[in-house]
């Protein structure tokens, strides 16, 4: 597995990811921001594969991209007006925010690299669906009944957001 | 088991040179002589009223809503249906409880007339 | 391939994600912004169960959980921003300021 052909698929899925995340913050136009943040998130359900996690890269690409964007897609058309050019689509933070979005990159990859991790020799598990499916109904049962009530919640209260006040 | 996601990949690939060689077959063999009748919306009769980025109305959000919902439901359904043999009874207790929740969910927006299309 | 790559990446897909966040002056765009941050919080997650609990899966399950929140915190909060918008006929968060002083 620990190949030349890994390494390859690893910084072909990463170029792309940060690619389409660039492109997320400089388009001018949203539908495009939302268009390639999905395919960012194609890309991140490659690296999950890599990652020996498949049901995770299904789990991405059933949420994130087929409901989410989908999500992102209505809302821009119920609520821009994109035609209008001038529009300013950012502020005037650039200058610190830049400098800031470095400095946290500088820490993070400084403090990444001083840490030794703990890894592990063991071999990865392989059809992780019916292992996350034990572990879901039988150790992660709590949340995951809880789960649903956070999900009853943000449906009744987004109804009750959304919906015009007269009727 | 990431190598046989490689198939995957190549059709994938195929896909897209697919759609880009049409597309640049088209873009080079076609001549260009643009004009503004060509460029209009419809090219023979209805003239466009405004732009195509029009407004929708907030329904279509509301069904968006509801639909992400499921889909999040449905994401637990899939490990709980491979191991239902397994765990037997418990696990189908358990999911009735988490289906009977979103339920609740469910009949509070039919309740309110959201999922009547007007 | 080693943990720190992932890691790395991760990193660099958050600090894109803050940069944007800062930067967007449009609601949508400062969300789309806050998934690019969840996501690359999601990497880190499945890349610690891959390399340092690779028989307990703890990292997955943590990876669901978080994408479902994800999911109901955007579905809630593009709700907000349509209720906004009924009210201001914004979405430009400069000048929704219906709380400043």
């Amino acid at each position: 597995m620990e190949g030349i052909g890994q390494i390859i698929t690893f910084y072909i899925l990463a170029g792309i990811a940060v690619i389409s995340a660039i492109l997320v913050i400089s388009l001018r136009n949203l539908v495009h921001c939302v268009i390639s943040l999905a395919l960012m998130m194609l890309a991140i359900a490659g690296l999950y594969i890599t990652l020996f996690a498949e049901f995770i890269a299904m789990v991405q690409i059933l949420i994130y991209i087929g409901a989410v964007v989908v999500l992102f897609l209505f809302l821009i058309m119920l609520t821009l007006r994109l035609t209008d050019k001038d529009i300013k689509q950012t502020n005037e933070q650039k200058g610190i925010s830049f400098i800031l979005a470095g400095l946290l990159l500088f820490l993070l990859v400084t403090v990444l690299n001083r840490t030794s991790w703990n890894i592990s020799p063991e071999a990865v598990v392989e059809n992780t669906t019916s292992k996350i499916g034990n572990l879901l109904l039988t150790t992660y049962v709590f949340p995951f009944e809880l789960i649903s009530v956070v999900l009853l919640a943000c449906l009744i209260g987004a109804i009750v957001i959304a919906r015009k006040d007269k009727d | 088991m990431p190598e046989d996601y490689l198939w995957v990949a190549l059709f994938l690939g195929v896909g897209v040179v697919f759609v880009a060689g049409g597309f640049i077959a088209n873009w080079v063999a076609r001549p260009s002589h643009p004009s503004d009748r060509k460029s209009s919306t419809y090219e023979c009769g209805e003239l466009p009223i405004g732009t195509s980025w029009i407004q929708f109305n907030v329904r279509y959000y509301l069904f968006a809503l509801i639909f992400v919902i499921f889909d999040v439901e449905v994401v637990f359904l899939f490990p709980w249906a491979v191991v239902f043999n397994q765990l037997g009874l418990f696990a189908f207790v358990e999911m009735v409880i988490f289906i009977a929740i979103l339920a609740i969910g469910l009949i509070y927006a039919w309740r309110k007339g959201i999922l009547k299309w007007v | 391939m080693t943990l720190s790559h992932y890691l790395i990446l991760a990193a660099i897909l958050f600090a894109i994600g803050t940069y944007g966040a800062l930067t967007r002056r449009n609601a949508i765009g400062i969300l789309l912004c806050i998934e690019i941050m969840l996501n690359a919080v999601n990497i880190n997650l499945v890349g610690f169960s891959r390399y340092i609990t690779p028989n307990e899966l703890t990292g997955q399950i943590f990876t669901i959980f978080s994408i479902t929140i994800a999911a109901a915190e955007s579905a809630v909060a593009l709700a907000l921003i349509i209720s906004i918008y009924r009210h201001v006929k914004t979405v430009d968060v400069d000048k929704i300021n219906l709380m400043k002083w």
